[in-house]
């Protein structure tokens, strides 16, 4: 029995439940991440796959960077990238704060109801809503006569419209990130709110603030950790977005996400895409750390 | 009342839901006091307090101030701050921001608000904790932050939400007296809500001990003490051990009674409202029952054996049985030093119970 205690007791059983996470990550994450930085200074072959290393070329090649910062269609699209989904984590940000401030003034039963409504949509499927808001935004559906009504009832006759090109704009690229990233602006948000201490308010209001010097003073930068974590988990994957430009994006105006997936694709420039890869996560990368940095910096005052 | 009351509670009642939490309370509190509203959970002394500071509204009644009607005051337009029980301190502020943050709404320069922070970090002896986070200081400098911050804007009516509650014992002691010299240094009236009885009698001019809504009683911590009016008052300042008793008449200004448990007659400080034949309740209070060996003199005594004894140092409490079976607490003095042999009396002595007819305590209720 007491062998076998042992045995159960051993040290390597807490290494092993603390190593299984971090082998996964070295398996899925950071093999194939070196696999893509490997290609990434490999040089672009008719064979297949399409790269080669040595040979007649160069062992390391770093035409793909060089042409990165050489050609304007890359640095455009980066630039498209980020002010995209800069711009859909802003306004994710104006929308869900209010909402995530609701969340937590509301009764605790209309809380759960609530937020049950905000996790939802992604019980049906992404392409699903996707498409969904493709017919929405389509020039004959309700939803776009419907504005387009409006907008030639309220503005002058010289400016009245047929429909309101909607479809296949930058437009429509923020709007649908919007809308499928808003629950992870609001959860974070709500975590972090859902945190203070209610008395702070009142004590503020007692010293003579009103409620929205109330919300300036105490509740804003309180809530600034959940600010970050909710602007990361939108701004990173919608600058890496894919699916939803592609569906509803302008075609002249692709995003990163786009030009990596047409390389490896169509282009079958497999180290031109590496090197785009590479250098969209070195991008993410930085706003990470400073977040890491902020977060360390927080909890080492605590 | 007296119309000149600072502060005016006219009829305050608040319901909430079906829940009546405070019932017409009326209350009138001098300029400069201390006054101590006191009641276990759930008593509305929390509610009365919140309705001072406007985060509630009076279901019925009014509230003035200095004169001014309360009523549709906004809690930042009243000349009234709080000290929460949990402070409430900022955790993104330094102590000293903590302290400014009720001057930036005052028409001041930079100047006198930077030195009316110097005065109150002074005040609280908090100097050199300025730059500090609330998190990075004790429990009881904390509370000296909020107090600090409650005072810097110079309101008329500081409300004190169990200040003391969150320390430990020696600090407690220290901060009652520190918070009570700080009050005649402002001259701020304060108005403290504690369910500590020793808090309420150190701190307060004058006490209102409430009890499910209600108030019980207004008066000193004296008055409260040894004059209770009902037998919840009685009972919750304090201890006693209460007799049924039935009023036999009155013979030299003091109140015959005779107690069923004693068998016998006692004498009673009058109460003018009662009437002969009325049922009664004899309270009396622990110290103010002498214990001998020997038999008393006079008519007020009777005799019991001890059951228990507790020795706390300064002084003993004694249980003693009566022939009826009824109990008797009673506090003995350890005036004399020395082992058991130095007591009053011991583990099933037969003693002698006296006490005062001046101490003993009529009630009707």
């Amino acid at each position: 029995m007491a062998a076998l205690k042992a045995w159960f007791d051993r040290r390597g059983w807490a290494d092993l439940i603390v190593g299984l996470p971090y082998l996964w990550l070295v398996l899925f994450f950071l093999l194939p991440f070196l696999i893509v930085v490997a290609m990434s200074v490999a040089t672009k072959t008719p064979t297949a796959p399409p790269f080669s290393f040595g040979g007649e070329h160069p062992w390391i090649n770093f035409d793909g960077y060089a042409r990165i910062f050489g050609d304007a269609l890359y640095v455009r699209a980066f630039l498209i990238s980020l002010g995209n989904a800069a711009l859909a984590t802003v306004f994710c940000l104006l929308i869900g704060y209010p909402m995530a401030l609701a969340l937590t003034r509301v009764s605790r039963s209309w809380r759960n109801i609530l937020l049950m409504l905000v996790i939802l949509p992604f019980w049906t499927s992404f392409l699903l809503r996707v498409y969904a808001w493709m017919g929405l935004m389509g020039k004959s559906s309700w939803f776009n006569t419907g504005l387009t009504d409006l907008w030639n009832w309220v503005v002058p006759i010289d400016w009245a419209v047929k429909s309101i090109p909607m479809m296949h704009s930058n437009f429509a690229v923020i709007l649908v990130m919007v809308y499928t990233y808003l629950p992870f602006m609001i959860l974070p948000l709500y975590a972090s709110l859902e945190r203070l201490d209610p008395t702070l308010d009142e004590a503020a209001l007692d010293l003579g603030s009103r409620p929205w010097q109330v919300f300036l003073d105490v509740t804003l930068p309180q809530s600034i950790p959940g600010i970050i974590a909710g602007g990361l988990l939108v701004f990173i994957p919608a600058a890496g977005e894919l699916v939803i430009p592609t569906l509803v994006g302008d075609a002249a105006s692709p995003m990163i996400g786009r030009v990596i997936s047409d390389q490896f694709s169509q282009a079958r420039d497999w180290p031109m895409a590496s090197s785009v890869a590479v250098a969209l996560l070195a991008i993410m990368v930085i706003p990470t750390m400073a977040y890491n940095h902020y977060q360390a910096r927080a909890e080492g005052l605590k | 009342m007296a119309d000149d009351a600072f502060l005016r509670i006219e009829g305050v009642s608040k319901t909430f839901g079906s829940f009546q939490a405070v019932r017409d309370v009326s209350l009138s509190v001098s300029r400069g006091e201390i006054f101590a509203l006191l009641g276990g959970s759930g008593c509305g002394k929390t509610t009365l307090l919140r309705m001072l500071a406007g985060f509630e509204k009076p279901s019925t009644g009014r509230i003035y101030l200095d004169g001014k009607d309360m009523a549709g005051v906004p809690p930042w337009e009243r000349p009234v701050h709080m000290m929460f029980q949990s402070y409430a301190l900022f955790p993104h502020m330094t102590v000293e921001a903590n302290i400014a943050y009720g001057l930036k709404h005052e028409a001041i320069s930079k100047t006198d608000r930077a030195a009316r922070v110097r005065e109150m970090l002074d005040l609280v002896q908090l100097t050199p904790f300025a730059a500090r986070k609330p998190h990075q200081i004790s429990g009881g400098q904390r509370q000296r932050v909020a107090l600090a911050r409650a005072l810097a804007r110079q309101p008329k009516l500081l409300l004190l939400d169990e200040p003391l509650a969150a320390l430990d014992k020696k600090l407690r002691e220290h901060t009652q007296f520190e918070l009570m010299s700080i009050q005649e240094r402002t001259g701020v009236t304060f108005i403290v809500v504690t369910h500590d009885q020793e808090e309420a009698m150190t701190l307060a001019d004058r006490i209102a001990v409430m009890d499910r809504g209600e108030v019980r009683q207004v008066g000193s911590p004296t008055e409260i003490y040894e004059f209770p009016t009902n037998r919840f008052v009685a009972s919750f300042i304090g201890s006693i051990t209460s007799f049924e008793a039935e009023v036999r008449g009155r013979t030299d200004g003091l109140l015959r009674l005779h107690i069923p448990d004693f068998g016998t007659e006692v004498l009673a400080r009058d109460v003018p409202s009662v009437g002969e034949g009325q049922k009664v309740t004899l309270a009396l209070r622990p110290e103010k029952i002498v214990i001998s060996k020997l038999p008393a003199p006079g008519t007020n005594a009777v005799e019991g054996v001890v059951k228990d004894l507790a020795y706390f140092g300064k002084d003993s409490l004694y249980r003693i049985t009566l022939p009826s079976g009824a109990l008797v607490q009673a506090h003995a003095v350890n005036a004399r030093r020395g082992d058991e042999g130095a007591r009053v009396a011991d583990w099933d002595d037969r003693v002698w119970l006296s006490f005062d007819p001046a101490s003993a305590i009529v009630l009707e209720a």
